[in-house]
């Protein structure tokens, strides 16, 4: 993005995106890509989750919730079942696949939600200050004071177990990282020479944000949402793994891992390999999330 | 000119940097030498190599990017090229000490000034925490800081930069220095300020018998402070003559370049004139002589071939137009 | 300084009077909180005469008046369960929570401190790629596999440790490896990019020109401009640890503030909840406090404004 560079001179910088349309976006996307190891370990990553996630009931070689219970607990790579079976004789293998559908749209959808909401809030905050600002930033910092996770099994405790209800949850309490990111991104735009000329010359308001404020924001809220998504999977995994969250039957990681752990000492295969699934997940995530940032955004490197 | 012995040689030095790019040449055989208690100035535009000589010569280049290709610095007639890391920091803060352009960022910001200015002298001193204090207050009222038994215990934000660029000079003088490097120690300072400082170095300069090698890109601060001028391009040295023959016979048409774009309050009629076009990059560096492209005299041989650096009367040029003058130097090309 | 303690002060009291609001509202999301403090099959009858009991049948804001004044005397009503005084059982729980959250915290401190400082002096060699490897996936763990890694190893197939419980050091080990995991990884990469940052500033290269070796720069000189910006960082991973401590507890069964608030949320005894949530806001806040106190402490250039 060498174009923010000219940012100070009084021209919007997003606009030049379009002057430099030598190269199709998606091809120097590849390009960059291909010249960072972690980058591409991460997409591919995320590659196989969307794919497990998506076409899950055609690849897994069983019925997630099928119990037979003459084969339960049989270690891994016996009998066609390749990570095993668990208490009730389901293979664990096809119960990870279908898991992984909970933590993509555990994902996608927070992200959404909690991008939409916080963005908004964060905008309001930024451009019109004043009171606006001054309530939302106390609803942040008071919802700052408690730890995020305990924010949110309280409140999934409150409203009752449930896909719907763990993503309500984490949007409740993961809107404000857009909030803070997005209003202090607002600010510091705010004072840059474009708008300023825009305003002098009277331009609506609405026009000025969303044709010059919001295009600008959409790199940090990408390069946030990138980091922000492991947050949000291993933030399920954990509340589904307390008992709140995804229900069993219903496949989840953390679900898994809950019932596997009261045969810790008879059978390993059931704790290792959710664990291993949300691992493998999350650091995907985090390996492009890190590469996005850095190649969207290296003034933000290092943090 | 040889008035008395060499104190620093810089003979033929190299100093690349390695880069995403590939390695670049940032200095490419620069000579120089500066003599006891003389002071030599060194005189380029920014990106010319300037301050890469001197952070040479302190062995503070930032390692591992950039590094000593090739050449010689001897201090004291002792080489101190390959000198190990622990000799060299024996030398720094002691007999060679050097000043920054940067006084507000070239001090700590969260260590009292007494703090800073102790180091040297625990480096290099047995003296105790007392007698430390007591030089470190004496030191900084002789370069004229007030109320020197309160600053010292002050932080660096709590002083102004004039303040700091004193406070910087105490801290290069504790240890009485033989050689101080001042690179650019006055472009960051208020016109009145850098008077003072100016003045201020050349006292210490009389006092301690010390030598001074000065890096700036403004002829003005040349004019008040040096004995002898090197000129630096690209990485390479174009002119070197005592500080009279550049001011009054110039050869290098860069050097008349630097002159010309100097603003001169004697002589009011002549419009400011400025040398068009900026310095090469050091990876860009054309084929022939590396000012050609900005030169108002350049002929079709210094398109073709680098000039290498001729003896004249009274200073070295590098520049073809005084090949019919003059020899070439061949103890410089070895 | 003391004008800037006042206001930092004022601060904390706004935040924690509207913690307790949110307190009270999070309990009010269902709608009728009377069905949260009793079983799922209580009978109709029961259910409206514990809503008079418990007085949720009156106006809101007289609940919410009522509420506030309690909870600012310390009365958040008592454990369902137990009929406890509800603060007095949460606040028992306190030291063994502590001791487990500053024995990780300590012991990621010592852990990622050097690597950090180390990676970036050593940086691009096999040694820092080798931390960074460490760090992102220190980041990916989640903590409470960990644990359950961790209890499979050392305790069931070595039987070096116990699988949990509270009381004793040896009871403390694995939880409180287990804890820190995730700090260490954010704090190793944190320091390693500060010290980065601060390894390239002018006044290294200063102190360098004094003749200062390199092992004094680095744990003198560049360590506490490093420092600054780490202890901001820590502040804000207290409510990550907080936060991280519920769950670790729960997995190890560690009797601390979590692990009640756990087996209260499951039997939805939500007076030792709320006492639970907002002690936990309290703590985070006023340790939040004090470091930024010590923040402007440690950092010259605020603490003589």
């Amino acid at each position: 993005m060498n174009q923010t560079t000219i940012t100070s001179t009084g021209v919007n910088p997003h606009p030049v995106n379009m002057l430099r349309k030598r190269e199709p976006k998606w091809q120097s996307f590849l390009r960059r890509l291909l010249k960072s190891p972690t980058g591409i370990i991460g997409f591919l990553i995320i590659l196989g989750v969307l794919f497990l996630g998506l076409c899950g009931p055609w690849v897994a070689p069983y019925d997630p919730n099928q119990a037979e219970l003459s084969k339960k607990l049989l270690p891994p790579l016996s009998d066609g079942h390749w990570l095993g079976t668990d208490q009730l004789g389901r293979d664990i293998f096809s119960r990870l696949i279908h898991g992984s559908s909970v933590s993509l749209i555990i994902g996608s959808c927070t992200v959404l939600f909690a991008g939409l909401i916080g963005t908004t809030l964060g905008l309001i905050a930024g451009y019109f200050r004043g009171w606006a600002d001054i309530i939302i930033m106390r609803i942040v910092d008071v919802k700052l004071s408690f730890p995020f996770v305990l924010l949110v099994l309280v409140i999934n405790a409150v409203m009752g177990a449930g896909l719907q209800n763990i993503i309500i949850s984490l949007v409740f309490a993961g809107w404000i990282i857009y909030a803070r990111v997005v209003r202090s991104e607002v600010l510091a735009l705010r004072e840059k020479e474009f708008i300023l000329s825009c305003i002098a010359t009277g331009v609506p308001r609405w026009e000025i944000i969303l044709r010059h404020i919001v295009p600008n924001l959409f790199t940090p809220i990408i390069v946030l949402s990138s980091l922000q998504i492991a947050t949000y999977i291993i933030a399920e995994a954990s509340i589904s793994f307390l008992g709140f969250g995804v229900q069993p039957p219903q496949p989840a990681w953390g679900n898994m891992l809950s019932e596997g752990k009261d045969y810790i000492f008879s059978a390993w295969w059931l704790i290792t390999f959710p664990g291993i699934a949300i691992v493998i997940t999350a650091l995907g995530v985090n390996l492009f999330g890190d590469w996005l940032r850095d190649v969207l955004d290296p003034e933000l490197k290092g943090n | 000119m040889g008035k008395e012995s060499p104190l620093l040689e810089v003979k033929q030095l190299q100093t690349h940097i390695k880069t995403a790019g590939g390695v670049v040449k940032a200095v490419n055989g620069v000579d120089l030498t500066v003599y006891a208690g003389e002071t030599l100035g060194i005189v380029g535009e920014s990106g010319c190599g300037k301050s890469v000589t001197s952070l040479s010569v302190m062995g503070l280049l930032p390692k591992p990017m950039a590094y000593v290709e090739r050449g010689h610095i001897l201090f004291d007639g002792r080489d101190i090229t390959e000198l190990p890391e622990k000799e060299m920091r024996k030398l720094r803060g002691n007999e060679i000490s050097m000043i920054f352009q940067e006084p507000m960022t070239s001090l700590n910001p969260v260590f009292t000034i007494g703090q800073q200015l102790s180091e040297p002298l625990r480096q290099h001193t047995s003296l105790n925490k007392k007698q430390i204090r007591t030089k470190i207050i004496e030191m900084l009222r002789s370069v004229g800081i007030p109320r020197a038994e309160q600053i010292i215990d002050e932080y660096p934000h709590q002083l102004s930069g004039g303040m700091r660029q004193r406070a910087m000079i105490s801290l290069a003088m504790l240890c009485e220095p033989k050689l101080l490097i001042a690179d650019e120690p006055t472009t960051a300072l208020d016109v009145t300020i850098q008077a003072q400082i100016l003045q201020l170095m050349r006292e210490i300069k009389q006092e301690k018998k010390m030598s001074i090698l000065l890096i700036t890109h403004d002829l003005g601060v040349v004019a008040e402070m040096c004995d002898r001028v090197v000129v630096m391009y690209a990485g390479q040295v174009v002119e070197n003559a005592d500080v009279r023959t550049i001011f009054n016979s110039p050869k290098h048409p860069y050097t008349r370049g630097l002159l010309a774009s100097m603003p001169n309050s004697n002589e009011r009629k002549g419009e400011l004139k400025s040398i068009p076009g900026s310095v090469p990059r050091p990876d860009e560096l054309p084929q022939g002589c590396t000012f050609a492209p900005r030169c108002p005299q350049a002929v079709e041989k210094c398109w073709q071939e680098r000039p290498p650096l001729l003896s004249l009367t009274h200073q070295f040029c590098r520049c073809w137009l005084y090949t019919h003058e003059h020899q070439e130097v061949a103890a410089h090309a070895t | 300084m003391l004008d800037y303690l006042i206001k930092r002060m004022g601060q904390v009291i706004v935040v924690l009077f509207l913690a307790l609001t949110t307190v009270f509202f999070i309990i009010r999301l269902s709608g009728d909180p009377t069905a949260l403090f009793l079983p799922p099959d209580a009978p109709r009858e029961q259910l409206e005469e514990f809503r008079k009991t418990l007085g949720f049948d009156r106006p809101l804001y007289v609940q919410y008046t009522e509420f506030i004044m309690n909870a600012v005397q310390g009365d958040f009503g008592n454990s369902l369960r137990t009929r406890e005084d509800a603060l007095q059982m949460v606040l028992d729980r306190i030291p063994a929570t502590f001791q487990l959250a500053f024995t990780s915290l300590g012991l990621s401190l010592l852990i990622a401190l050097p690597i950090g400082i180390l990676s970036a002096y050593k940086r691009n060699t096999l040694l820092d790629q080798t931390g960074v490897a460490f760090t992102v996936l220190g980041q990916a763990l989640p903590s409470f596999w960990l644990g359950l890694i961790l209890i499979y190893l050392f305790a069931v197939q070595l039987k070096w440790l116990p699988t949990g419980g509270g009381g004793s050091l040896i009871h403390l080990i694995l939880p409180a490896m287990t804890l820190a995991a995730y700090s260490v990884a954010r704090f190793a990469r944190f320091t390693r990019s500060t010290m980065l940052d601060v390894l390239r500033k002018d006044y290294i290269r200063t102190a360098k020109a004094s003749g200062v070796p390199t092992y004094k720069i680095l744990s003198v000189y560049a360590l506490k401009n490093t420092l600054i910006p780490i202890i901001t960082l820590v502040a804000l991973d207290l409510g990550v640890l907080l936060g991280g401590a519920v769950i670790v507890e729960a997995v190890f069964s560690w009797p601390g503030m979590g692990r009640l608030l756990m087996q209260s949320l499951l039997n939805r005894d939500f007076p030792v909840v709320m006492a639970g949530v907002f002690l936990i806001a309290f703590i985070y806040s006023v340790m939040n406090f004090v470091v930024d106190v010590l923040y402007a402490y440690v950092n010259p250039q605020i603490r003589f404004k």
